[in-house]
């Protein structure tokens, strides 16, 4: 590595703190880096050796851009990996690059020990270089254009996968169980005399099994048999596909995968980093002629401007409120039944299990689980945290609410599937003519038309056969479809 | 250093580039443009390119912030980065993107699918010099780059630890080798001057002259991209010609009647004094609203326009741009009068969404 001597020298250092803490990461390594080529770095999404996409050039046209004009500047870059690897930027102060270092021992704790890290690749830099590789061969064998174009149409869903998917096996169904003989429905009997039979089993009941078994039978003869939510599986499985094509959407899908935890973890992840960077750095590492410094940078990363929503001070405030309260014994049932105020702000049971309880936390939780745990009406008050919504009227995002229950209604409907919309397969043969019906679980936020158009059309590039979204605008049932030339939007 | 993302880098520019192209008929009308306008490169505003995704549309589901406020207050600021739509809201944006003025001229070029311009006369043929500015890894011994080579050859010893400071001898293998490398440049020697005449008499409204300043700036992209150095005059004329500087050309107002032939005169007399026909390139463009003043001077001008003018320059444009005021009887007199000229160029811009063609008719013969 090409670290000099005193930033080495401090990298130790503060990873033997770190350790004493109780962090535990993979080795971690520091490049020290200058700024374009930290943007460089940045708009591969951390990753340096990448497949060629113009994406990532729009990505460096505006990290650079934001940073001439003193817009924008990345602090830290951390990739999950073993080992972990992170960037320094060279112009950086000495208490800057301390506080980053911190800062990435922290996320770095949380890569190796979050369950939700635990099914990603942590030998990923060598598996984006093998994409890059491959991709780069299949420009050379079919052209630039091909494969840019089909690269533009899966790019336009990598955001369609399950989040389970990590945790899941797949396997097709097997061909020989799919085109086994179906055997016509039968229903059980109960055993019985001949003149009570009519008693013991009847018609009704025999109709109403029968039923449910031709029922299920016809929902066997369903493709796919469920819903499926993860799109691009099933694009990769079922469509016409040439194999290039094929592995480049299983390539788009592994990458999507890897970085998917990280969606999920945002506001942990940062809250981790931040709550251990503030403490090894206050507590042992920073030299009294750096503090003014280290507040000026410390207040620039957790201001809340009026409105905003900052993930990083959100979150640590919230790893400091759960340390505090299991410190001092306020959880359980006796805490959540007390209803006076004298009492439940002088609580102290002196449990001191503050620590343990954050570890476990970051063990098990993400975004979604740990808002719902662990926001608390006093967290809200305290914070000043509102509900806002856009008012057609004024045109402008309006303050609706302060209740708790609406705060964490909201944050948590915002969370779920990273505020993505949810879409399944519902049809992969649909009217019997090969045509693609997606399902959109609407879920009191509409699609955006201009963008469902233009990601209809890619699948139906990737699926050559007519696609549709069922989905519901203003209120109404609407279903989008593009069969290749037209788009359509119709009344359901 | 180069950095990898450069590739990337370049084919973003690229599309760009042909997304510019795409909608150039709407950007070729837009005076926006003209303020944006820097030494070399030029900002065009475009909108944002992005992969399109399944997501919720603006201002759906709100979200959550944080502040002081009451209900009904506006929630300030950023509408909550992180949570609700967190934050990456393209589509809205515009994105600025610079393209050099020789991009544009091409991208022009081909849209309106101009011919290159053939210079006239024998003087002003074009000339290619080769010139030594590029570095490759082959040629012939003599072309040996000494510098570069030993640079390299001192890095790799340096690299592989074979350098000693004590001893510093330097051998150059193959590998270390670099040569100077040459590129045929074009150099056409060929230089124009191009004058513009304007009608500057109370008929002339506003829109038209907006309409002449987005005609000039296309035109002047284009002659820029053909020649080296052009040379650009200014003339304004109501009932009496002046020459003046190009700021005031485009935004002068006058008043009062309206004699063409004076402005005819006072070119005649500049290109006598000036430039002589065997050494330049000559592009006149007058812009009026044909409302001439009685067919006596008409008469004068087309004696102008024939015996001195056109023999004397590459080609003439007259572009008659359409006022309440006018009675446009210029451009036919030019047209019955000109049946058949070789640099005679006739058009007639009624709106904006002329200027297309227009530009095409004045660019599209190549001279």
């Amino acid at each position: 590595m090409n670290l000099p001597a005193d930033l080495r020298c401090e990298a130790d250092r503060i990873a033997e703190v770190a350790r004493s803490y109780g962090l535990d990461f993979f080795d971690t390594f520091f490049e020290v880096v200058s700024y374009d080529e930290l943007n460089e770095v940045a708009s591969y999404g951390g990753f340096p050796v990448r497949y060629p996409h113009w994406r990532f050039g729009m990505e460096y046209e505006k990290l650079s851009k934001g940073y001439a004009y003193g817009l924008s500047k990345i602090y830290e870059l951390v990739i999950n990996n073993n080992p972990c690897y992170a960037y320094l930027m060279d112009t950086n102060s000495m208490v800057d690059q301390k506080l980053v270092m911190a800062h990435v021992y922290g996320h770095a704790d949380f890569f190796k020990n979050s369950v939700f890290f635990a099914g990603t690749n942590r030998k990923m830099v060598d598996q984006m270089a093998n994409h890059g590789t491959r991709i780069r061969r299949y420009i050379e064998r079919h052209g630039l254009d091909r494969v840019e174009s089909f690269l533009d149409a899966v790019l336009s869903i990598e955001n369609l996968i399950d989040p389970q998917a990590a945790f899941q096996e797949r396997h097709p169904a097997a061909a020989e169980e799919r085109d086994a003989e179906e055997p016509i429905p039968e229903v059980r009997k109960m055993p019985s005399k001949e003149y009570m039979d009519s008693f013991v089993n009847p018609q009704d009941f025999l109709d109403e099994q029968r039923r449910k078994l031709i029922e299920e039978q016809e929902r066997r003869r369903r493709f796919p048999e469920r819903p499926e939510r993860d799109v691009l599986w099933f694009l990769m499985e079922y469509g016409p596909l040439e194999r290039w094509q094929r592995d480049v959407l299983g390539m788009i899908r592994e990458e999507a995968c890897y970085f998917l935890p990280q969606a999920q973890t945002k506001i942990m992840n940062e809250g981790w980093a931040s709550y251990w960077h503030s403490r090894i750095m206050t507590e042992r590492v920073l030299a009294p002629d750096e503090l003014i410094d280290y507040a000026d940078h410390c207040s620039a990363v957790f201001s809340m401007r009026p409105g905003s929503f900052n993930p990083y001070k959100i979150g640590l405030e919230l790893w400091r409120d759960i340390e505090r309260r299991w410190n001092r014994g306020q959880f359980g049932k006796e805490w959540e039944e007390c209803d006076s105020y004298e009492e439940k702000v002088h609580w102290d049971r002196k449990t001191g299990l503050g620590q343990k309880k954050i570890f476990e936390v970051r063990r098990l939780y993400n975004d979604v689980t740990f808002i719902d745990t662990f926001l608390t009406a006093d967290f809200c008050n305290e914070n000043q945290l509102f509900v806002y919504r856009y008012n057609e009227r004024t045109r402008r995002n309006e303050i609706t609410d302060r209740e708790f229950d609406k705060i964490k209604a909201q944050l948590l409907f915002s969370l779920t599937n990273m505020g993505q919309p949810i879409i399944r397969v519902e049809d992969g043969n649909c009217q019997n003519r090969g045509e693609l019906l997606l399902l959109h679980d609407h879920q009191g936020a509409d699609l955006d038309t201009g963008y469902a158009r233009g990601t209809l059309q890619n699948i139906q590039k990737i699926w050559g056969r007519p696609v549709s979204v069922q989905t519901i605008l203003s209120g109404k049932p609407k279903l989008l479809a593009h069969d290749g030339q037209l788009f359509k939007e119709q009344d359901l | 250093m180069v950095l990898r993302i450069d590739r990337d880098h370049n084919r973003f520019k690229d599309i760009v580039k042909g997304r510019i192209k795409q909608d150039f008929r709407k950007y070729l009308t837009r005076e926006e443009l003209i303020g944006r306008q820097g030494e070399h490169l030029i900002s065009i505003p475009i909108p944002q390119i992005d992969i399109p995704h399944f997501r919720h549309g603006l201002n759906q589901g709100g979200g959550v912030g944080q502040g002081s406020g009451n209900e009904g207050d506006p929630a300030d600021g950023d509408q909550g980065q992180g949570a609700g739509n967190a934050g990456d809201q393209p589509g809205e944006h515009l994105l600025e993107v610079e393209v050099t003025l020789e991009e544009l001229a091409e991208i022009l070029g081909e849209e309106l699918e101009l011919p290159n311009i053939q210079p006239r006369g024998t003087r002003n043929l074009p000339d290619t010099k080769e010139r030594y500015t590029g570095i490759r890894a082959t040629g012939p011994e003599s072309l040996r780059h000494f510098k570069r080579t030993f640079r390299r050859a001192l890095k790799r010893q340096i690299s592989s630890g074979t350098y000693d400071a004590r001893n510093p001898v330097i051998i150059p293998v193959k590998e270390d080798k670099l040569y100077r490398s040459w590129k045929p440049a074009e150099q056409t020697r060929a230089n124009a001057a191009v004058f513009y005449m304007m009608d500057v008499s109370g008929s002339m409204g506003d829109e038209q002259k907006e309409i002449v300043r987005i005609e000039s700036f296309w035109i002047d992209t284009w002659l820029r991209h053909q020649y080296r150095d052009v040379e650009f005059r200014y003339v304004v004329h109501d009932a009496a010609a002046r020459e003046v500087d190009r700021d005031t050309f485009f935004h002068l107002r006058e008043s009062g009647g309206t004699k063409i032939s004076s402005a005819y005169a006072l070119l005649t007399k500049i290109l006598d004094d000036e430039y002589p026909a065997e050494d330049w390139n000559i592009y006149a463009f007058h812009f009026s609203d044909g409302d001439n003043w009685g067919s006596g001077d008409t008469e004068v001008c087309l004696k102008l326009l024939e015996e001195r003018i056109l023999p004397a320059i590459n080609l003439f444009c007259y572009g008659q741009v359409e006022s309440p005021y006018g009675s446009g009887q210029f451009l036919k007199d030019l047209a019955s009068h000109f049946k058949e000229s070789e640099n005679l160029v006739l058009s007639d811009i009624p709106n904006k969404e002329k200027i297309y063609d227009s530009i095409k008719e004045f660019l599209g013969k190549g001279r």
